[in-house]
């Protein structure tokens, strides 16, 4: 029984997502559109399942929405911050500097949020990898401490992704 | 008040937050100084513009009696695309060298963009 649960789902929260998106999707609820979406969110996982063989197993819940208020807050405030220094700041007064962060990250899945939420947050883009996979190059907009950047980054979101994914 | 009028007045701070920040990001892309500064300001700003933008319009919607959260999606897919393209848009100043020059990864690694794989004709052959 589980076998065969494991099979028809080999990735249930992407059923669930699936699901959740196609209902979003459809104008009016009603109940044939929401079997459509977890017919849909069966057979897409299902048949992609081939192509990503090393997903990762399991994902705390709580641990993600927790993740997610944090960095809709801090893509609050990062907007805030860029904006004003776009508008105040002039061009001679600007520190833009390359940081380096080495990363204690190793599923690819969890590096790409990590590089996501770099862009996303305040003054900085992520830019590139290194070619093993063990550090990341990192472009900030106003730089005056470039080492308390990376610190910053690494306890506040690189501590959270691990507990994230066990 | 009614909930119109509140609804009414809500839409419009959400549209002037967003044109806002859309304005900035503008401004930000045009007065910046070099090819990696410019990329800050149409990624961050960009995206709580247009998150502002389409808060309205789903505002709007409800307040017509006649919503829906397709705005949602929108939202959602803009905060997973756009991180991709600021990433490509990079990786092409690192090639192109139009801004300053990047660190040398550590323990003898490259950039993963710098990588010289087979098939590979080098920078100068390029056409495109």
């Amino acid at each position: 029984m589980k076998r065969f649960f494991n099979w028809l789902f080999p990735h249930p929260a992407m059923t669930l997502l699936l699901a959740i998106v196609w209902i979003i999707l459809q104008k009016d609820l009603s109940y044939g559109m929401a079997v459509f979406g977890l017919i849909l969110g069966i057979i897409i996982p299902r048949a992609t399942a081939v192509w990503w063989p090393d997903r990762p197993q399991g994902f705390r819940i709580g641990k993600v929405i927790a993740y997610v208020i944090l960095v809709l807050w801090d893509i609050l405030i990062a907007n805030i911050q860029v904006a004003w220094i776009v508008l105040t700041r002039p061009n001679s007064k600007l520190r833009p500097a390359w940081i380096i962060i080495p990363l204690d990250l190793r599923e690819p899945e969890a590096i790409s949020i990590l590089a996501g939420t770099i862009t996303l947050t305040p003054g900085t883009v992520s830019a590139d990898m290194s070619s093993s996979g063990s550090c990341l190059l990192v472009h900030a907009l106003d730089a005056p401490d470039p080492d308390a950047i990376r610190d910053d980054i690494k306890q506040r979101y690189e501590t959270r992704l691990k507990e994230i994914f066990v | 008040m009614t909930w119109a009028e509140i609804g009414t007045y809500a839409v419009a701070v959400f549209l002037l937050i967003g044109a806002f920040f859309t304005l900035v990001g503008a401004i930000g892309l045009f007065r910046l100084s070099d090819a990696m500064t410019r990329i800050h300001a149409p990624t961050k700003v960009g995206t709580m513009g247009i998150g502002a933008l389409l808060l309205a319009s789903m505002t709007s919607g409800f307040v017509a009696g006649d919503g829906s959260f397709h705005e949602l999606l929108i939202m959602a897919f803009l905060f997973v695309t756009a991180p991709i393209s600021a990433n490509f848009l990079s990786k092409v100043n690192i090639h192109k060298k139009s801004s300053i020059e990047p660190p040398t990864a550590p323990n003898g690694q490259t950039w993963s963009t710098l990588v010289e794989r087979e098939g590979d004709e080098g920078p100068e052959s390029e056409t495109v």
